[in-house]
C-alpha cells in the first residue's frame, strides 16, 4: 500500500491521541463519580459522616486520617488523585463500640480524600476533604 | 515472607463489663505500593498487607481491606466493646500468603 501524505497525518494524529489519553485517565477522578461508584448510583447524604484530615500534609507518605460515621456498616476511603483511588474499606462488626477508625495513608499529591459510609438501613453518607500535599507519597 | 514484620498492639489489661476500649495496632511492613520504580525504571511489584481483622471472643470488631495507599507500617486505631473477659485476636493477611497473628487477653476489673 502506498502511504499518502493524508495517511501519514491520520497515523500521526492517532499516535498523538493515544499518548495524550493515558495521562488524561490518570488525572484526578471527580469526587461525585467515586461516590457513585460505591453507592451504585444512589444519592448520598452529606451529614452523618465525619472525616478528619490535615489541611496541609508535608509528607504525602503518611497522612493521618480519621473517619467517624455512627451507625455505619461499611466505610470506604478513597483518594481521588492517587494512581489507584481505593485506599481502604472498614467493615464494622458486632464487637465495635463506635463506627470510627484512624489510620495513615499515602497521597500522591494535593487532592480530595473521600469517605463513603453505608448505613445499616442501606442508605449512604459521603464526605470529602481537600488535603494539600507538599511532597507526594507515591515514589513517582 | 516479608522480612522484619512485627505486629504491635495496645490493649488495656483490664476493663469493666460493657466498657468501650480503644485499641491501637501497628505492624512493621514495607507496604510496597506497586507504583514505585527502581533505579533502572522497572516497576517494583506490589507487596502489601491487604487485609486486617480484629475479633473479640470470635465476634468481629473490624475487618479492613487495604489498598496500596495505606502507608508503610500500617496503623489502625478503633473502639471495641468488652462485654466479658476474653481475648482480642488480631490478624494481618500479607499479599505473599503469610498471616501474622497476635492475641491479647482482657480481664474483668
Amino acid at each position: 500500500m502506498e502511504v499518502t501524505r493524508r495517511d501519514t497525518m491520520v497515523i500521526g494524529g492517532a499516535a498523538a491521541l493515544t499518548t495524550i489519553l493515558p495521562s488524561l485517565s490518570s488525572a484526578a477522578i471527580p469526587v461525585n463519580e467515586l461516590i457513585m461508584g460505591v453507592t451504585g448510583g444512589a444519592d448520598a447524604a452529606t451529614s452523618g459522616i465525619d472525616l478528619t484530615a490535615p489541611e496541609i500534609a508535608e509528607n504525602g507518605n503518611t497522612v493521618p486520617i480519621s473517619v467517624d460515621a455512627p451507625g455505619a456498616v461499611v466505610i470506604t476511603i478513597m483518594a481521588a488523585g492517587n494512581p489507584l483511588p481505593g485506599v481502604a474499606k472498614f467493615k464494622f462488626g458486632d464487637g465495635a463500640a463506635a463506627q470510627a477508625a484512624t489510620t495513615r495513608i499515602r497521597l500522591a499529591g494535593t487532592q480530595d480524600v473521600v469517605a463513603v459510609a453505608e448505613m445499616a438501613d442501606g442508605s449512604f453518607a459521603a464526605v470529602s476533604k481537600m488535603v494539600k500535599v507538599t511532597i507526594g507519597g507515591c515514589g513517582g | 515472607m516479608a522480612k522484619g514484620v512485627k505486629p504491635r498492639v495496645k490493649v488495656p489489661k483490664t476493663a469493666s463489663a460493657g466498657e468501650m476500649v480503644t485499641l491501637k495496632t501497628l505492624i512493621s511492613h514495607k507496604m510496597e505500593s506497586g507504583q514505585r520504580k527502581d533505579s533502572d525504571g522497572n516497576k517494583i511489584p506490589r507487596s502489601i498487607i491487604h487485609r486486617f481483622t480484629c475479633a473479640f471472643n470470635g465476634k468481629t470488631v473490624v475487618d479492613v481491606e487495604m489498598g496500596g495507599a495505606i502507608s508503610t507500617n500500617p496503623y489502625f486505631s478503633f473502639d471495641a466493646v468488652v462485654p466479658e473477659a476474653g481475648e482480642f485476636h488480631f490478624t494481618w493477611y500479607d499479599d505473599d500468603g503469610s498471616v501474622y497473628e497476635t492475641k491479647k487477653k482482657v480481664e474483668m476489673a
